[in-house]
């Protein structure tokens, strides 16, 4: 990272130094983390660049098109409908972070025992580390988990933020609850953006966003083959980088990765010799530079096959449905996808369980791990199930509750070490 | 052949050299700051064809010496099952964690639970209370079983504990009370732990904890089966790589 920026991090009101630091720890990550993996594919080059500048070319990109007249949106849950967004010609970028930079800021607005996700976006707020947050217009927030449909409340405080109800189950009456919401949400995106939802666009957009999710959800079915293609860290940053990124471009990049890898697949190549033990993960979102487990599983000597996760198949398997020609129509094929997505704020949640399951023998996983993030209760309570669920199925379980501090690396590693060596 | 295991925990080190399948050689040594230097120094006293170190620092020692490393979690499972082949269920506690850990006919490990997120519980916590109690670690098992089931310990945290502890030594209540208060607060929580992976007899205690009188003798009350301690407790994790050095 360069000077070039600094001036734009100063007007977007950064703390300097902070960020400094903050860049630094990332930048050392990253190194540790990714550029020592041997065997990487060639379209990696561009992840690298995009991690480079996710806070320099990326952010600049975004300033231009706010000067051009643009609306920027910050989302945090792959339940807040994209389309929309984009249709009304704005701009989305995923507020999740997924370092502990700001913790301190944060804990004095919240208490300690909040889930890191939260902390983090929190505190990047707080402490003026993130430069998405600071260019959005709006930030968007749900009520999926107690903790962040409560810290929105505090949120709303320092910047403008917009909650949208999401609900809790799937019943018809859910259903009309949240169909209710979308309306609710697209006036208020025509507001802020001066803009008409119009069926053309709101059709192009739809499709823009199923295309990028089928480009990542051929690269997830190219980690079916054995030897793995490509290392669960690379996908994770795939994934992480989806929310960030221009979607044309981004599409773009992920169609290249993919016949690079199919190529890879018929020559029988990959990145962990024949028989490395292939782990599916399973639970809560992993962002930005949240790199700890799949560093410690794949450091272990096995392979991440998939993530059973918003950061991955939660985000992208299901597709919106492009027969609708009027807009209430396309805004009913979009609640009946988005209310597909089987997070572990609803209740009851069976459709995770098959899901998990689905994707376990699909990939030839030899185990899944559970991740859940310390003090994330949706998920760590659901664990059970997932684990009742895999015991009937012979599916080895591992479960994992950590936070992003470094320090229970190394109890961390002996339980996926042992993990490993039982199956 | 002669093998030897070694197991690097967070407070003590044990080293056992086998031959075939008996001992020729043991020591134990509190961890030092420098435990590679220590290790170097245990190792010079004796021989072996083969050798796998485990335990929390076995990382560091596999990377200095060019060792093979296995988990404590596969290293207790080889010792005990070893040492009793009917064991199903073993219960580790060392100085830092817990670990309970499932075991079938041929000693392969199915399932595990470890806490390894705070002293509670542990042998650490045990010398925190003892002290707190103005006793020797090696005297509280006695003291506990002499004291009567009426006192509660709600904090498991060895600071809050030990908060208790003095607060309740400051009412005025006897020591042996307190004392059996301690050890019945780590049993129920560590019988939760065993009942989470699932009890299957015959079920083995071991770690320096086993050594407490108290805890094996409540616990496998509250348990409602018996506990069956190994002669060396803290040994079944150096005595198992010792045992899969033969394999590596
Ligand atoms: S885990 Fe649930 S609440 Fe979190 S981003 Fe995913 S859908 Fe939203
Ligand atoms: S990880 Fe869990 S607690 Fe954290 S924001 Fe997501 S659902 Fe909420």
């Amino acid at each position: 990272m360069n000077k070039t920026h600094e001036a734009m991090w100063k007007e977007l009101d950064l703390d300097l130094g902070a960020h400094e630091a903050l860049l630094t720890v990332l930048g050392r990550f990253y190194n540790d983390i990714y550029l020592s993996q041997s065997g990487r594919l060639q379209g990696m080059e561009y992840l690298d660049f995009v991690m480079g500048e996710v806070h320099g070319l990326r952010i600049r990109e975004i300033q231009e098109a706010r000067s051009a007249g643009r609306k920027v949106m910050g989302l945090f849950c792959v339940f807040v409908p994209e389309e929309l967004i984009l249709a009304l010609d704005g701009i989305c970028v995923g507020l999740c972070a997924g370092a502990e930079a700001g913790f301190d800021a944060a804990e004095r607005h919240l208490p300690r025992n909040t889930c890191p996700l939260i902390k983090s976006f929190f505190g990047f707020r707080l402490a003026r580390l993130c430069p998405y947050t600071s260019s959005c217009d709006l930030v968007i927030g749900e009520t999926t988990c107690d903790g962040k449909k409560k810290a929105y409340e505090l949120f709303g405080d320092f910047q403008p933020t917009y909650v949208m109800e999401v609900p809790q189950s799937k019943s018809a009456a859910a259903r009309v609850l949240f169909r209710t919401e979308m309306d609710r949400l697209r006036e208020t995106l025509e507001r802020l953006t001066g803009r008409i939802l119009e069926p053309q666009r709101l059709r192009d957009a739809i499709r823009l966003v199923n295309r990028r999710r089928s480009a990542l959800n051929r690269l997830a079915a190219l980690r079916a083959a054995e030897p793995a293609p490509i290392s669960g860290r690379d996908a994770l940053l795939i994934n992480q980088v989806a929310f960030y990124d221009d979607p044309v471009r981004f599409t773009e990049t992920v169609e290249r990765l993919c016949a690079e890898l199919e190529e890879r697949v018929q020559k029988g190549e990959g990145v962990a010799p024949p028989r490395t033990k292939r782990i599916l993960v399973s639970g809560c979102p992993m962002a930005v530079p949240n790199w700890k487990l799949p560093y410690v599983i794949e450091g272990s000597g096995a392979v991440i096959v998939g993530e059973e996760s918003c950061v991955g198949a939660r985000h992208t398997r299901d597709l919106v449905s492009e027969q609708a020609e009027t807009v209430d129509g396309m805004l009913d094929a979009l609640c009946d996808r988005y209310l597909r997505i089987d997070c572990a704020t609803f209740t009851p949640n069976p459709e995770r369980l098959d899901n998990i399951v689905r994707m376990a023998r699909e990939l030839h996983a030899d185990g899944v791990i559970h991740y859940a993030l310390e003090f994330c209760q949706p998920y760590a309570i659901e664990s059970k199930k997932v684990e009742n669920r895999l015991a009937a199925e012979g599916i080895p379980f591992l479960r994992v509750e950590t936070g992003y501090s470094l320090e229970d690396i190394e109890p961390l590693r002996t339980r996926v070490e042992a993990f490993l060596e039982t199956i | 052949m002669i093998t030897a295991g070694l197991d690097i925990g967070s407070c003590t080190i044990e080293l056992v050299v086998l031959d075939e399948d008996r001992p020729i050689f043991t020591r134990r040594s509190e961890t030092s700051f420098d435990y590679p230097e220590q290790v170097r120094a245990l190792l010079s006293e004796t021989e072996y064809d083969r050798i796998l170190v485990t335990g929390y620092g076995r990382h560091l020692v596999a990377r200095e010496f060019g060792m093979g490393h296995v988990t404590e979690i596969k290293a207790h499972a080889a010792g005990v099952h070893h040492l009793v082949p009917e064991a199903r269920t073993i219960l580790d506690i060392g100085g830092q964690d817990t670990k309970v850990i499932s075991l079938d006919k041929q000693g392969k490990v199915t399932a595990f639970e470890m806490n390894d997120r705070c002293s509670a519980g542990t042998g650490r916590f045990f010398e925190v209370m003892a002290q707190a109690l103005a006793c020797r670690i090696g005297e509280l098992g006695d003291l506990a079983l002499s004291g009567a089931d009426r006192l509660r310990i709600s904090s498991m945290c060895t600071v809050f504990a030990e908060t208790e502890v003095v607060a309740l030594r400051a009412r005025g209540e006897a020591p042996e009370d307190v004392a059996h208060a301690v050890v019945v607060s780590v049993v129920y929580r560590v019988s939760s732990m065993i009942r989470r992976v699932g009890l299957r007899e015959k079920a083995v205690f071991c770690g320096g904890v086993a050594r407490n009188k108290a805890v094996v003798q409540i616990l496998a009350q509250e348990l409602g089966c018996g506990l069956f301690v190994p002669e060396a407790p803290d040994f079944t994790g150096a005595m198992g790589a010792a045992i899969l050095a033969r394999g590596s």
